[in-house]
Order: structure tokens, then sequence, then C-alpha cells
């Protein structure tokens, strides 16, 4: 019996590892019934030997399904292992997990048995036995499933902390060639369903406190990236509009790991796009944190990001006109948009400023990253800056740094 | 100089630094009672805890400091380094002794320290957070040793009271030998005899719950299994998961 559920975990988490959402933040669920845990911090609790957080019990309820997407292990065509969980076998996993501290929560994703709604109610089943019968507070993530009926998905939010609907790939083009099954609408349409519903709770929320939550953590997606030939500029103006107009809380990155042998995809043994995912991810930060707009990270003429730099520094190297910054004047904004200066720093710099001048000795106790950031601050006479061309800046800082991508960039021709 | 020795409790501190007022002591230098060396030069107060004197500082403390602030002299205090003690006192002599809120002033260098320390202190907490991983006792109590490289108990008692309302569970710091106790009513600070190879596997056997050994089993098969072998990333999992907290979690002990 406990064999029989570890094979069944250990399939179903495996076929469950491709998605990449770990989140465990933006919920505010409280343990008020003096019953089991609360949503609120988002912790890590643990980290897999490929470095990623392990923060909610991952799974699938099932990996039977009836499409066949190539870029997906489970696909209909793979011939491998299957299995299901019942619905108690799953809280009681998550119950006993959570019980131990190893997990924040359960996120929970299905692959497509029979249809869609059928598979969406067991989902829905799952997160509501932990709420109702074991006052189980502690965060739970559902996947929607595409095609799954509105009234469905209005449930979802009554238990679920946070929704999500994997848009899968950057393009419709991409989706059709990979997954005849699915259409881009599919997955637009519930997004703006669940976009619309989040909005209408938060405003009767306003007007009765005690109004039942409706995904208080709010909707998230995710796409493959790697898999097909789409540019820099296309993913993150997906990402943007995904934030813009559908008040997504996050959009996830997914560099393709190869599984297949199908030849529309990157052969097996082709390395995974990680530091592309990276660069990704980076902008990703700089849209949503640090106040720029997507036309300034990637346009027309760069649809790339750098691979060698970060986003932030391509930005500033390609914008030196706005520089350099003097730190004890400039506003908060661009001191945040000074390469090598974080958020955290950005802060600290305008906080000290009140009392006194900040100086270079200072910024390096505050912990910036000072071979990137001298190129572009002039606070005083320590530190101007000779008239440099980007190209020249880039590579005194590619030469100072010790990027943990710099093996893959190096110049030199290795010998050994 | 003239030593100004406490017992190391917080509140001792707060009355030092009142005493340090009271009797006008110059140019001083807090030391823990243990840890007092016997070359000492100079005048020697020792300061006995006082609940009045430590209030009344720290109510000072609460009128010119933010709740933020407040709480970062606590959490340098607790991470017992070196002659944080002095850190301390020269942060709230400085605080006492300016008009204006100088807690952001990120260039004077105790105002930094405090920063920065608390910073990593917060870090351990929420780490520790993260890292207990408790076991089930045959009698129902979830229980779990720890090593924190700071002293965070105090700082995470709250949240495992708020999360863990439903079941009896106890944190043992084995370094610092207390514990925190709940008993689903509240939670207490203990101190008792917990033996370290009470974590051992044999030794665990007579007291663990029938159904342990099944969820730690399931749990490092999750944790095997969520792996993505093709990213490996020995360096990251490390940074993530320093190597001396291997020990206390399940998922790397297999």
């Amino acid at each position: 019996m406990s064999d029989r559920i570890q094979e069944k975990l250990s399939i179903l988490a495996d076929a469950a590892k491709y998605d990449v959402s770990c989140s465990s933040s933006g919920s505010d669920r409280k343990n008020t019934n003096k019953g089991l845990g609360n949503a609120s911090n988002g912790i890590c609790h643990a980290y897999t030997e490929d470095g990623r957080c392990v923060s909610l019990l991952k799974i699938l309820l099932t990996n039977h399904c009836i499409f066949d997407c190539a870029y997906c292990v489970s696909r209909k065509s793979n011939d491998i292992k299957r299995a299901a969980f019942t619905v108690q076998e799953v809280v009681d996993l998550t119950i006993n997990f959570y019980r131990r501290n190893y997990i924040e929560g359960l996120f929970l994703s299905s692959g497509i048995f029979s249809n869609a709604d059928y598979t969406m109610e067991r989902l829905i089943r799952v997160a509501k036995t932990l709420r109702t019968e074991h006052k189980f507070n502690g965060y739970i993530h559902l996947k929607t499933i595409p095609g799954a009926s509105e009234e469905l998905m209005k449930e979802a939010g009554l238990w679920a902390d946070r929704l999500s609907i994997n848009v899968e790939m950057p393009t419709k083009k991409s989706l059709a060639l990979l997954a005849p099954d699915k259409k881009q609408e599919d997955m637009i349409k519930p997004m703006q369903f669940l976009k619309e519903a989040i909005i209408a709770n938060k405003e009767e929320k306003r007007l009765f406190k005690k109004a039942p939550k409706f995904a208080p953590a709010g909707q998230s997606t995710q796409m493959v990236i790697g898999a097909t030939p789409e540019t820099d500029l296309e993913i993150l103006y997906l990402a943007n509009g995904f934030y813009k107009k559908m008040n997504m809380r996050r959009v996830y990155y997914s560099g393709y790991v190869p599984i297949s042998n199908d030849n529309r995809l990157p052969a097996i043994g082709t390395p995974v796009p990680m530091i592309r995912e990276n660069r990704l991810y980076q902008a990703d930060w700089l849209l949503r944190f640090y106040g720029f707009n997507v036309n300034e990270i990637v346009d027309k003429k760069n649809p790339l990001l750098d691979m060698d730099i970060d986003p932030k520094l391509g930005w500033a190297l390609r914008n030196l006109n706005m520089f350099p910054v003097d730190i004890n004047k400039a506003d908060y904004q661009l001191i945040m948009r000074i390469p090598g200066i974080g958020i955290q720093s950005a802060k600290k710099i305008c906080d000290a400023r009140k009392f006194g001048a900040v100086t270079w000795e200072h910024l390096k106790k505050f912990g910036i990253a000072v071979n990137r950031a001298r190129y572009f601050i002039n606070s005083n006479k320590e530190f101007e800056t000779k008239d440099l061309q980007p190209m020249q800046i880039k590579q005194f800082i590619l030469q100072e740094s010790q990027s943990k991508y710099r093996p893959n960039f190096s110049p030199q021709t290795k010998l050994f | 100089m003239n030593t100004v020795v406490y017992d190391g409790s917080y509140e001792g501190l707060l009355s030092a630094v009142f005493e340090i007022y009271e009797y006008k002591i110059n140019d001083a230098c807090i030391v823990k009672k243990d840890e007092v060396n016997g070359s000492l030069f100079g005048a020697v107060h020792t300061v006995e805890t006082n609940e009045e004197k430590s209030k009344r500082v720290y109510k000072k403390l609460k009128d010119k400091l933010t709740p933020n602030a407040l709480s970062q002299l606590f959490k340098t205090f607790l991470s017992e380094e070196k002659n944080i003690e002095n850190v301390l006192y020269r942060y709230i002599a400085y605080t006492l002794s300016s008009r204006v809120s100088v807690e952001n002033n990120f260039s004077h260098p105790d105002v930094l320290m405090l920063q920065q320390t608390s910073r990593k202190v917060h870090r351990e907490k929420h780490r520790m957070e993260a890292f207990v991983r408790f076991q089930l006792s045959k009698d129902g109590l979830y229980y779990s040793l720890i090593q924190p490289d700071f002293n965070v108990l105090p700082l995470i008692s709250n949240h495992f009271e708020k999360r863990y309302a439903d079941q009896r569970w106890l944190i043992y710091d084995s370094r610092r030998k207390y514990g925190l106790y709940y008993d689903l009513h509240k939670v207490e600070e203990i101190s008792m005899q917990f033996s370290e190879n009470m974590n051992d596997k044999n030794a665990l056997k007579a007291i663990i719950d029938e159904k342990e050994e099944l969820y730690q089993r399931l749990w490092q098969q999750y944790f095997s299994s969520v792996n993505i072998a093709a990213r490996k990333n020995m360096k990251l999992h490390i940074q993530h998961m320093p190597k001396r907290y291997w020990r206390w979690l399940t998922e790397k002990k297999g």
C-alpha cells in the first residue's frame, strides 16, 4: 500500500516538475479558526539539486491525458508509466507534509482525463476537502484546466489562493505547431474571466469585509522558452501584456528541457537555455519592480536580450547620455536604474543622503556592485568617468566580473 | 575604560544602558557576565537586571524609533556577535542624543552595522521557519531539533504558534540548550535534557509514531522526483541550503 503511494508520488511529482511556479506568497489567508496553517509568508522549505525552490507539494492528480502536446512529458503518445491519485491520497499527503513543516501548501495540476470539467471538478474537490474538512489554511495553487466551465472556475477561486492557466507558447503559431489540441483563446478567455472575477471580489470585499476570498494571490501563467523560434521581444511583449491587461501576479519562463525525439523540437541532449531564462527573469523584474517600460528593454532594433550582460546594464549602455548620475541629487527612480545598484541600495542612498553627502566609501559599505556602478556615477571628484564608449565599458566590466556564466562567453579559446 | 558587566539578557543590556546614564559612567565597555576576563583595567560596574530600568529605556526607544528599528535592535542583540553590546549601546546613545530620527543614517557606521547585522539574523530566522522539520512522536508531539547560527527562537515563536495552532509542537535549540513548547494554548520557553542522539535513527524508533517513517520516506521521494537532472546546479543548491543544515533536514538524510 505505502509502496504504491510512493510510486505514484514519484511519477506524478516527476510529471509536474516542469511547471516552474513555486511561489507561495501574496496571499493573506490567516489561521483564524484554530485550524492548520496560514498562507502569507512565502517560504522555500528546501532546494533541489538544480537549485530550484521547493515551497509547495507540486503534483499532478493524474498524468493520463487526452491531449498530445509535443513539449509535454504526459502527452498521450508518450510511452510512460501512468498513475492517478485519489482525492483522499492528495489530501493526506498535503496535511502530513504540512504538519511536518516540509511545505507551504499544495500546487495541484492534472493531465486532462475524460474532459475538462470532469478533471477540474476533481481538483476542486481536493481543495474543498482540505479547506472544509481539515480546516487547512495553507496555500493552495490550482491549475485551471483549459475549457473548464465558468461555474467551476468560480468555485475553484473560492478554495484556492492562486489559479493559473499556462499560455504554454509565446505565439499562436507555435502553439498550433506543438499543441494541436489547444487554442490560445482557450487560455486567454479563462484568464479574462478570472481577472474580472478577482476585481469583482476586491470590490465586494471593500463593501462587505466578510465576503469570501476569491483567489487572493491572483493568477499567474507560464510559457516555454527555447522550444520555438520566438525572440525575446515577442516573449517580453506578451508578458508585459499579461501584467498590464490581465493583472497577472507572475509570468514564469520555463527553459525547455528536451524530453522528446519529436523533430519539431530541440533534440534530446540540447542544453536547457538557462542563461536566456535567467535574462528573461531579470527583464521581468525590471518591468515589475524597477519601473522600466518593455520597449526600453527590447525593441525592433534589439529584439534579443544580451546574453553576456544583464538587461539593466544593457539598457544603461544604450543610454549613456543619461549618465553619469549624481547619487546625492538624482531621483530614486533614476538611482534604481544605475547598474550595480538594486532597490535596497537605492533606498539606502536616498535615506542616507538626507544626513550628508553619500561618498564612494559609503557605497562600498552598502554593498553595491562597485565594479559595475563606477562607470555610471558621478557624485564627487573621486570617481569621474572618462569618455568611454559603451563597448569599452562592457569589456571592462566583463573582465572584472565573475559571472556565473563567464566560461560560456570567454573570448579566449580553451586549449585544454 | 570602565567595564560594565551584565547577565547576557536583553533586559540586562537595557538595564546596563540605564545605569551607564544613571551613574554617569564614562568610556563604558559592556561585557557579558561569563565573558569577563581577569585582566581588567579600570573600574568594574556590575549591573543587576532590573525590570523597571529596562522598561524605561525601552519606552524611551519606542518613542524615538520606528517599530522596524526597534526590532532591528533586538535582532542585532540576538546575533550574539562579539562586542555587539557596545554597538547597540553606541546606537542607543546616538539615538537618544539626536532630536531627529537617525535610524536611516546609513553613513553612520553603527547604524549601518545594526542594519546589516539585523538582516543576517533575520535571514537566519527565515531559514529556521523554512528548515524546521517536525517528527511526530507516539504521544502526538511534533518535535524538531535545530542549531541556528544565531539565537532566533524568540523570533520564530509567533510564526509557529500561528501556523500550527492545532498540534502540539516542540522546537529545541540543541546548541543553546533551550526550546519552545506549544501545548495547544500557549508557547513556553523550556530547558530540558534533550540528548543529540534523539535524532539518531535507532533511538528514534522507540518513540516515533508508526507513520512517521513512511512520511519521511515519501518526502525524500518527492524531493528527489522534483529535481530536474538536466538543470543540475549544485553550487546554487548549496548556496540556498548550506551544508551545515543538512544533518537536520529529512530530505538530506536519506
